[in-house]
C-alpha cells in the first residue's frame, strides 16, 4: 500500500467526520497560534526596548548623581546633586580618561516654550555641542549651538520636531521664543528620532546651552546626567573604570564604597530588559506549550474514539489483506493530517494576528520565520507522538474479534 | 470433495499424493491436489477457568472446484472452522495446508498476504466501508496487493460488470439494496482472482428473492470453475451446494449427504 494511498484513505476518514476533526484541529491550531504571538510579541518587546535604547546613543555611559553620605544617613539613588559642570569638563580631558570620545553633561528641567500667542510645556535639556554625537541625534534643520556659545551663556535653542510643530513654527529658524520668561532665538531643529509613543518622547524638548540653562533655568551650577561616549564597544569597561577614578577623585572620596554616583551603560539596560522580556516570554510560551499539548491529547482522544468506532472497518480491512503495519500507518498518516492541519492553520491565523494586532495595541509582534516552521513542525510531531498509542491499538486489533462486533 | 473424517495421516507431508476417498455421487478427483487440507484441527480457547474446545480434530478437504456448504446449528464452531479456514485465525494443534502450503505457523504479515492473494470474503454483513463509493469498495483488496492505480478501477469495474452491477459503480452503500451490496461484496471478493470464495452466511441478511439472486450467481461462479465454500445454519440455503456438510460440536458429524 502505497503513501498516497494512505495519504488518501487517511483524508477520506478526516473528511467523513468534519465537525469531530475540526474541533480536534481547532485545539492544536489555537496552541500553534498562541505559540507563535507569544513569542512574536517577546521578540517584538525586545526589538522595541532595544532600539529605545540604542536611539539614546552608541557605547553611551551614563552617570548619575548616586548616594549622598552626610554624617550616618546615607541617601540613595539620585538624592544628591554632586555632578557639575566641571566634572563632565574634567571626563574630557584625554590624558585622564583616554577611552572616553565625547562628553555631554545634561541639564535636565521643564519649561514653559512661548511663540507668539502658542504655548507648550516641554523638558529643557541644557548641554554642550557633543550632545549630538554622544545622544546620536542629528539636525533636520538649522544648526546645532556651538562651544562659543555655550561659553557666551547664549540665548539659543534647539527644538525637537514634535516641540516646533506644537508651537506652529513652520519656519522656526531665526524667530524667537520665550522659554519661561527669557527670549530665545531657535537657530535649528533636531532629525525626528523616530521613536515609539511608548517611551519618552524624543522629539519633544528644547536643548540650550548647559551654562544658559544653569544660569537662567536651574541657578545651579549641579547637572543632571553626564553622558560619556565610549571610544568603541569594547573600551566601555576601560572608559567605565577611569570615569570611576576621576570622579572619586575630583569628589575627594578615598573610600570607593561611598562613591556618590552611579554608571550605567547601555549595554547593562539592554541586559536587564532583555532579562525582563525573556522571563516574560518564557511564561507565555509556556502557557502556549501547554496548550498545544491539550491539543495532542485531543488529537489522542479523538484518534482513540475512532479506532474503537472504526473497529469493524479495520477488522475488514485485515480481512482484505491489509497487515498490521498498514493499519499502523493508516492511523497515524490520520494523527499527522490532523497535527499538521491544525499546524498550518495555526500558523496562518498567528501571522495574520501578527499583523493586524498590532493596529490595535501598542505592542509590536515581530514575524519569526524559525518559530512558525518549527511549530508546524511540533504540530505534525504532536499528531504523530499522541496518534501512536491509538494507531498501535488499531494495529493490534484481531481481526476476527473485529468483525465480529456489530 | 473428499474427507478424512476420522482417520488422520501419519505426518504432514502425507498430505500431498495421499490417496483421496471419493465421497459418493461424486467423480474420482484423480490425482489433483486438495486446495483445502484439514489435518486434525483444534482450536482451544482458554478464556475462563474451563478451556473451551471451539474445534475437535477436524480434518476436511476441498478439491479445486468444488462448491461445498458447511451447515450447524449456532455454537457448533463453524464459525471458528470458518475463521480458521480464512486465515483470519490459526489453529491451536494440526495442520491447515492451503495450496499446498502449511499456513497454520505462519505468522500475522503472511497471514494477511494469503487472505489478500488466495481468499475472497463475503459476510452476512456485507462489511462494506459506508463512506466509499462501489467501486472504491470493490478495489480495496487490490491496494493491499500493490496493484497500480490504474490497473485496480479496470479490474474493480471488470468484477461489477461480472456481478451485473455495472451501473452502478459510483453509488454508495446506503444507496444501493440489500442484495445489490452483497453483490458489490461478491464483487471485492473475486477481484483478486482468489483460489478459494469464502461465504459466511451470505443470505443471513437478504429477503429471499435477494438470496435466491446471490446463491444463483454463486453457482454461476461455481460453474466457472470457482471454488466457493458456503456456511450456513440454513438447509434451504445449504442446499444450493453441490456437497452438504454438517458441523456440531466443534467437528464435522457425517460424510457429506447429497446436495441439490
Amino acid at each position: 500500500m502505497s503513501w498516497w494511498e494512505t495519504m488518501r484513505s487517511g483524508f477520506d476518514a478526516i473528511l467523513g467526520h468534519r465537525l469531530r476533526s475540526g474541533l480536534t484541529v481547532l485545539g492544536i491550531l489555537i496552541g500553534i497560534a498562541a505559540v507563535i504571538l507569544t513569542v512574536g510579541l517577546g521578540e517584538g518587546a525586545t526589538a522595541q526596548v532595544n532600539s529605545a535604547i540604542n536611539s539614546l546613543g552608541t557605547n553611551l555611559l551614563i552617570v548619575s548623581p548616586g548616594s549622598s553620605s552626610t554624617g550616618l544617613v546615607r541617601g540613595g539613588f539620585g538624592t544628591a546633586s554632586t555632578l557639575t559642570y566641571a566634572n563632565a569638563l574634567a571626563l574630557g580631558n584625554k590624558r585622564d580618561c583616554p577611552d572616553v570620545a565625547a562628553v555631554a553633561p545634561q541639564v535636565q528641567t521643564g519649561g514653559n516654550l512661548v511663540a507668539g500667542t502658542t504655548n507648550w510645556s516641554t523638558q529643557v535639556i541644557g548641554s554642550t555641542p557633543n550632545w549630538l554625537q554622544v545622544r546620536g541625534r542629528s539636525m533636520a534643520i538649522g544648526s546645532f549651538f556651538t562651544a562659543s556659545q555655550v561659553k557666551t551663556d547664549a540665548n539659543v535653542v534647539v527644538l525637537g520636531s514634535t516641540t516646533a510643530q506644537e508651537l506652529g513654527l513652520f519656519n522656526p529658524v531665526g524667530q524667537t521664543i520665550e522659554v519661561g520668561t527669557v527670549p530665545f532665538t531657535v537657530i535649528g531643529v533636531l532629525k525626528s528620532a523616530g521613536t515609539s509613543s511608548s517611551s519618552t518622547n524624543q522629539d519633544d524638548m528644547a536643548v540650550v546651552p548647559v551654562t544658559t540653562a544653569q544660569e537662567l533655568l536651574t541657578g545651579t551650577p549641579t547637572v543632571s546626567n553626564i553622558y560619556l561616549e565610549a571610544t568603541s564597544a569594547s573600551t566601555m569597561g576601560a572608559a567605565g573604570t577611569e570615569v570611576t577614578d576621576e570622579l572619586l577623585a575630583l569628589h575627594g572620596i578615598t573610600d570607593p564604597a561611598n562613591q556618590d554616583f552611579t554608571i550605567t551603560s547601555q549595554t547593562s539596560l539592554v541586559q536587564t530588559a532583555s532579562s525582563v522580556n525573556s522571563a516574560l516570554t518564557f511564561l507565555l510560551a509556556g502557557i502556549a506549550a501547554i496548550s498545544l499539548l491539550v491539543g495532542g491529547i485531543g488529537v489522542m482522544n479523538i484518534m482513540l474514539v475512532s479506532v474503537t468506532e472504526r473497529v469493524r472497518e479495520i477488522g475488514l480491512r485485515k480481512a482484505l489483506g491489509a497487515t498490521p503495519a498498514m493499519v499502523r500507518r493508516q492511523f497515524l498518516v490520520e494523527a499527522s493530517v490532523l497535527g499538521l492541519t491544525g499546524g498550518i492553520g495555526g500558523a496562518a491565523l498567528g501571522l495574520v494576528a501578527a499583523v493586524v494586532v498590532p493596529h490595535f495595541v501598542s505592542n509590536q509582534i515581530a514575524i519569526s520565520v524559525p518559530a512558525t516552521l518549527g511549530s508546524v513542525a511540533v504540530a505534525m510531531v504532536i499528531g504523530v507522538v499522541f496518534g501512536v498509542y491509538p494507531a498501535s491499538r488499531a494495529a493490534r486489533l484481531a481481526p476476527i474479534e473485529a468483525l465480529r462486533s456489530e | 470433495m473428499s474427507s478424512d473424517g476420522c482417520s488422520s495421516p501419519s505426518g504432514p507431508r502425507a498430505a500431498v499424493g495421499d490417496r483421496v476417498v471419493p465421497g459418493p455421487g461424486r467423480a474420482p478427483a484423480g490425482t489433483r491436489q486438495p486446495l483445502v487440507r484439514f489435518d486434525s484441527v483444534w482450536k482451544t480457547y482458554r478464556t475462563g477457568a474451563e478451556p473451551v474446545h471451539a474445534l475437535r480434530g477436524v480434518s476436511v478437504s476441498v478439491m479445486p472446484g468444488e462448491y461445498i456448504s458447511i451447515i450447524g446449528p449456532s455454537g457448533s464452531g463453524k464459525s471458528t472452522f470458518m475463521h480458521i479456514l480464512g486465515c483470519l485465525d490459526t489453529p491451536t494443534s494440526g495442520r491447515y495446508s492451503l495450496a499446498g502450503t502449511d499456513v497454520s505457523s505462519m505468522g500475522e504479515v503472511e497471514l494477511a498476504e494469503v487472505r489478500n492473494r488466495r481468499i475472497g470474503f463475503v459476510f452476512q454483513q456485507f462489511h462494506l466501508l459506508a463512506r466509499l463509493s462501489a467501486w472504491r469498495n470493490v478495489e480495496l483488496p487490490l491496494i493491499y496487493a500493490g496493484v497500480p492505480r490504474h490497473e485496480r478501477r479496470v479490474r474493480a469495474m471488470a468484477a461489477l460488470e461480472q456481478v451485473g452491477l455495472a451501473n452502478r459503480v459510483e453509488h454508495r452503500p446506503n444507496q444501493l439494496s440489500g442484495g445489490q451490496q452483497q453483490r458489490v461484496a461478491v464483487a471485492r471478493a473475486l477481484v483478486t482472482e482468489p483460489d478459494l470464495l469464502l461465504a459466511d452466511e451470505p443470505t443471513g441478511n437478504l429477503d429471499s428473492r435477494s438470496s435466491a439472486d446471490v446463491l444463483a450467481m454463486l453457482d454461476e461462479l461455481h460453474r466457472s470453475g470457482r471454488t466457493i465454500v458456503l456456511i450456513t445454519h440454513e438447509p434451504d440455503v445449504a442446499q444450493a451446494a453441490e456437497r452438504v456438510k454438517r458441523f456440531r460440536d466443534g467437528r464435522f458429524i457425517d460424510d457429506g449427504g447429497e446436495g441439490r
